[in-house]
């Protein structure tokens, strides 16, 4: 399952940070951040709550850029 | 200006003053001290912040980090010499924060300006109800649901006209600035902005299946097929912090200790001062953001003009293309046939077409649609009787009572008429009446207008050589091949072939030099997916060829291919102006910084100076319309 995102973030190179974490939270199948349009899109992996795993992609983003925001 | 920018503006502001203040104002040491510490924290408390939590969560040596450490080391020294001047310190943070404002409001401002390029996606659609018109949003819309648009409103969900005439403009999609007439049982795609008259429409597709829906999610995704100048960015950026902080912590280091072996004075504090300068210089932010936004500009300018790339990563292959290799029908020329000649006729021209078309107006073959298009009347069928179809041959009628026999050589032949050959190519259509040869017909797949100045305008762009894959037959091909100027041609070909034909190509040609195919995107989906670049054309509404090609033309004219390889060139050249112009300044000022000849306010200009200068260059790929 793939879905999309609206996230806040500052800066390209923090948004390259954002999508590394992205990748390996666990559940997330693939990511990607776009900085221009200012938008994730996560892949999650079979059978997992894309809720669950959104909550440890913002932690984890949190984690490399305390400024960034997801909309959940 | 958001709020976190306004916010910024006032903390520089008060900083500035501060700043000013204390340099003209005399007062004791201690608050003086205070004053400057407040006026520091004011300024930079969010790098401090940062940085700290950064070290904390393990990434140690991002910008926060570096402008921290040159800052506060600025103020120690400070400190440490007595000399209380802090100004440094809080001047670099303040024109650190100046460029970072001004950076990410005019990255902030490009990315409006480019993703208002690409609005096209409508918020509401008109659904009538009990007389009146209501505004639902367009996911709501079931297929096969009336939808109302009015003039200056877009189409919201592709669909089908029921009632109403109208010119539709398609500059949106397209790029081409021609309105396009719509009518009654039209088919229309959702994007267009419908001019005159009102439209009803009923839906054939969900909104999510809808050309624009396609295009806005194919843009939107583009960034994630990442260019080797992308990738090479974020390794580079990488390695480069960490190798950045280990020299400056030995230009510290070594030339102190060097002197002190010498048997010299240390000069700590020069060296620890240009060590941190060295640290301001080299934040990479300069490329990390302005390659990126060079990308982004030049796929929102390109999809402008109808030319859709679905990454950065095509976007630099584009730009490479040497050979092109072209399917025929569809895309050189129009894919439809129709009549272009009628030759050793022994009776009036209509009259024979009357008679051919009549005779084949049972058929549902391309080419009896073609002569019934061509006579141009209304087909009464109760004319024709006896109607007899003899396979792979042609047909025998009688119209009005007098026996017509339309087909090919063969017919001619099994009936024992005598007739005559053509000398043009294209399909011929024998015709007899009564037993009496009575001329041909032929049709022919016509050329696209632009098909010739199309393939000039590629060896015009640099493009080397031009080929022309088709499974008609040699003659034909080969016509058309001279008629358009591609040097080279296959033809009599399968699908299956012009795989290998490509592969063949793609062998041959020198490992730098790109090969793209181009085709109508209908059956050429594995060839698109071999070629380096898969060009699909004629995209509206076709989801197949939208998924199978790297690079999508809105429309079928072959003029576009031209125009997509130079909008790739001005893009990748920017790309390239940036890398340069970046990593030259900031190696020279690095140079300087070494031999201490630099300080912190070239150090600023370094950094966020030249980014400031890369992302207004990156805006320009935005602008390819006159290319």
């Amino acid at each position: 399952m793939k879905k999309t995102y609206k996230i806040e973030v500052d800066c390209a190179n923090c948004a390259n940070l954002m999508e590394d974490a992205a990748r390996k939270t666990p559940g997330v199948a693939a990511a990607t951040v776009n900085f221009m349009t200012q938008k994730m899109i996560v892949e999650f992996q079979e059978g997992q709550e894309p809720k669950d795993v959104m909550q440890a992609v913002l932690k984890a983003c949190k984690k490399v850029e305390p400024d960034c925001e997801i909309e959940l | 200006m958001s709020k976190k920018q306004t916010v910024m503006l006032v903390r520089i502001l008060i900083t500035a003053a501060l700043l000013v203040g204390l340099n003209f104002i005399t007062l004791p040491s201690e608050l003086k001290m205070a004053l400057y510490l407040a006026a520091y924290l004011i300024i930079g408390y969010d790098i401090l912040r940062k940085a700290g939590k950064g070290i904390l969560n393990g990434q140690v040596f991002d910008e926060n980090f570096l402008m921290a450490v040159a800052t506060i080391g600025a103020i120690a020294l400070s400190t440490y010499e007595r000399s209380g001047d802090y100004n440094e310190a809080i001047a670099v943070m303040l024109f650190y924060q100046v460029g970072e404002l001004f950076q990410s409001y005019a990255v902030g401002k490009s990315r409006r300006n480019i993703t208002a390029l690409m609005d096209i996606r409508p918020d509401y659609a008109n659904i009538e109800r009990n007389g009146q018109l209501e505004k639902v949003d367009p996911d709501e819309v079931a297929i096969g649901s009336v939808i109302v648009v009015q003039p200056g409103e877009k189409v919201p969900i592709d669909g089908t006209v029921t009632e109403g005439n109208s010119a539709l403009n398609t500059s949106a999609l397209t790029g081409e600035s021609l309105p396009r007439e719509v009518k009654a049982g039209d088919e229309v795609i959702s994007g267009c902005i419908n001019m005159t008259g009102v439209l009803r429409i009923q839906t054939t597709k969900e909104f999510g299946e809808s050309t624009v829906s396609k295009i806005l999610e194919l843009v939107e995704e583009s960034s994630s097929r990442k260019s080797k100048s992308e990738n090479f960015i974020s390794k580079f950026a990488k390695i480069y912090t960490p190798v950045i902080c280990i020299a400056a912590l030995l230009l510290a280091v070594l030339p102190p200790i060097g002197n002190l072996l010498m048997g010299n004075p240390a000069n700590w504090a020069i060296w620890i001062y240009n060590a941190l300068t060295f640290l301001v210089i080299s934040c990479p932010c300069a490329l990390v953001v302005s390659v990126p936004l060079s990308f982004f500009a030049g796929i929102g300018g390109a999809s402008k003009e109808g030319v859709l790339i679905k990454g950065s990563n095509y976007m630099e292959t584009l730009s490479q293309t040497k050979v092109v290799v072209f399917d025929k029908t569809g895309t050189l020329t129009q894919g439809v046939f129709e009549v272009n000649g009628i030759h050793h006729n022994t009776m009036e021209e209509q009259k024979l077409l009357e008679y051919a078309a009549l005779a084949e107006c049972s058929s549902s073959h391309p080419i009896s649609k073609s002569l019934q298009k061509a006579y141009g009347k209304e087909i009464d069928r109760s004319r024709v009787t006896d109607i007899e179809e003899i396979s792979g041959h042609g047909l025998i009628a009688k119209v009005d009572g007098v026996e017509v026999a339309a087909g090919n050589a063969k017919l001619m032949t099994r009936l024992g008429i005598s007739y005559a050959d053509c000398h043009s190519v294209g399909t011929i259509i024998h015709v007899a009446i009564n037993g009496e040869y009575a001329g041909h017909i032929l049709i022919s797949d016509i050329e696209k207008p632009n098909s010739k100045a199309a393939i000039a305008a590629l060896k015009k762009a640099g493009v080397e050589k031009t080929v022309m894959l088709t499974g008609d037959a040699k003659r034909v091909a080969e016509q058309v091949a001279a008629n358009l100027g591609v040097d080279e041609v296959h033809s009599e070909l399968l699908p299956g072939d012009k795989v290998s034909e490509v592969e063949k190509l793609l062998a041959a040609k020198s490992p730098k030099a790109k090969l793209a195919f181009v085709g109508d995107g209908i059956n050429d989906a594995p060839v698109l997916g071999r070629a380096d670049i898969g060009i699909a054309m004629g995209a509206m509404g076709s989801d197949a060829a939208i998924e199978a090609a790297d690079v999508v033309l809105m429309d079928d004219d072959p003029m576009k291919i031209a125009k997509g390889i130079k909008i790739s060139r001005k893009c990748i050249s920017i790309v390239y102006q940036n890398i340069t112009l970046a990593l030259v300044v900031k190696f020279i000022c690095l140079a300087l910084g070494i031999v201490g000849r630099a300080n912190m306010w070239l150090a600023i200009f370094a950094d966020v100076g030249v980014t400031v200068i890369a992302v207004l260059n990156a805006i320009r790929a935005l602008r390819v319309h006159n290319l």
